[in-house]
């Protein structure tokens, strides 16, 4: 086994590890880890949202970004970049999020789910995976969001330091942000533990560009299992984790910050899979490349923040009691948004293709 | 000459999709694709390997890696 792979495995571990150790320490049940509720967390702490009960100032996210950027500077691998479809990226994630959100959680949370006995999960990562499937019918029949160009340095530099100012203001107790007293928000692990676990997860997923829908995706194009080794590592590591603290509860009912609307469950993934497999990764990875200077990634960051802002502003998003009806339309509405998004740019990629009669 | 491929400036999978379709379609052979980035190195350098292909990585000094993949 080469070492690029047991990087990949050692990520998948690590987060599935800490992400229970992160639950244990006060993070809510099975979101040890996640990158959707947490970004959503974030905006309902900068006041983008009013659901008083996920506001929180995640440290794991500044922290994941910190650790990343330290690492692409350090490998000199950060490079400023951009001018790839900034706008398609922005509604791709925006979208994107009101699956996650309807689902409840992203990839990554989906996999945490599953490692503590929620089944409701099962059928998330099988509509992710679907999702992943049509996205890849549209990339092999000549989807593009066309090249990203280098650019000034500081727009690299405006992202990193960002999170990096933000974790200064939630280590300074800066009192004008928005924290729940009850629910998902007001449950948290110890501040500098949580950003210790964000920067050893965002050092370690720099090195290995560890990304679950790349998982998925590499095997349905190309049989490749590299990546997929780390969606496994860290099930099978949440998973022991869980088990040795007692907390595995096999089941569809009263499953912790889930609901079990099968159907919604299906297709609130299907979308968060589809457009992130256009968008070339999943939220944990974007993270990641924005870390890296790449300024594209940085407004799909963006749109998912602003995406779960308008998610619980309008009554999109899920709750352990099922998916409103809003939510429902928000899903279909968000499904065929996609489609359009696929179908256009795979016209636009083609045409272009036969006038330039070449790869390019 | 040899078809290059020239996937500076695309994130994952675009460059690997693009080198996998120029060997399905050369079936054996040489060519190279030019990359800006070390994520799609690897990720083009380990579709290589698996299909059977041999790489030859080169810096061109301007941050940028020609692979030459030969068959």
């Amino acid at each position: 086994m080469n070492n690029k792979r047991l990087m990949v495995i050692l990520t998948g571990g690590v987060l599935g590890l800490l992400a229970v150790v992160l639950v244990k320490y006060g993070n809510p049940p099975n979101m040890g880890y996640c990158i959707a509720c947490f970004l959503r967390d974030i905006s309902g702490g900068l006041g983008l949202h009013r659901a008083d009960t996920v506001q929180y100032f995640r440290p794991e996210i500044f922290g994941l970004i910190l650790g990343a950027f330290i690492t692409a500077l350090l490998t000199k691998e950060f490079k400023a970049t951009g001018g790839s479809s900034p706008i398609i990226r922005f509604t791709l994630a925006f979208t994107g999020m009101i699956g996650m959100l309807v689902f409840l959680g992203c990839p990554v949370r989906a996999v945490l789910r599953l490692a503590g006995g929620d089944l409701n999960a099962a059928i998330g990562i099988l509509g992710l995976i679907a999702g992943v499937a049509v996205g890849i019918q549209f990339l092999k029949n000549g989807f593009t969001l066309g090249r990203s160009l280098p650019i000034n340095k500081a727009n690299g530099y405006i992202y990193p330091l960002t999170a990096a100012a933000m974790l200064v203001l939630v280590f300074a107790g800066a009192n004008f942000l928005f924290y729940s007293t009850k629910g998902p928000g007001s449950m948290h692990a110890p501040l500098l533990l949580s950003t210790i676990a964000g920067l050893i997860v965002g050092v370690l997923s720099q090195r290995s560009r560890f990304c679950m829908i790349g998982g998925i995706r590499d095997f349905i194009l190309f049989r490749d299992t590299h990546l997929l080794y780390g969606f496994l590592s860290l099930l099978i590591v949440a998973f022991i984790g869980n088990m040795v603290l007692g907390s595995v509860k096999f089941g569809f009912a009263n499953q912790p910050i889930a609901h079990s609307d099968g159907l919604w469950n299906f297709l609130g993934m299907m979308l968060a899979g589809w457009s992130s497999v256009l968008l070339g990764g999943c939220p944990l990875r974007q993270l990641i490349a924005a870390s890296e200077g790449n300024t594209d990634c940085a407004i799909t960051i963006v749109g998912l923040i602003l995406g779960a802002a308008i998610a619980h502003n309008f009554g999109l998003a899920a709750s352990p009691q099922g998916v409103p009806l809003a939510g429902q339309y928000a899903t279909i509405i968000g499904l065929a948004t996609v489609f359009g998004i696929s179908f256009f740019t795979c016209t636009q990629a083609l045409t272009g293709g036969v006038k330039v009669g070449s790869t390019n | 000459m040899a078809q290059q491929i020239d996937a500076r400036g695309l994130l994952c999978p675009e460059p690997v999709l693009r080198t996998k379709k120029e060997i399905d379609r050369i079936k054996n052979g040489i060519f190279t694709v030019i990359v800006d980035n070390n994520p799609a190195k690897e990720n083009i350098s380990r579709l290589a390997k698996n299909s059977g292909w041999s790489v030859n990585i080169s810096d061109n000094g301007n941050d940028e890696y020609v692979l030459e993949l030969s068959k």
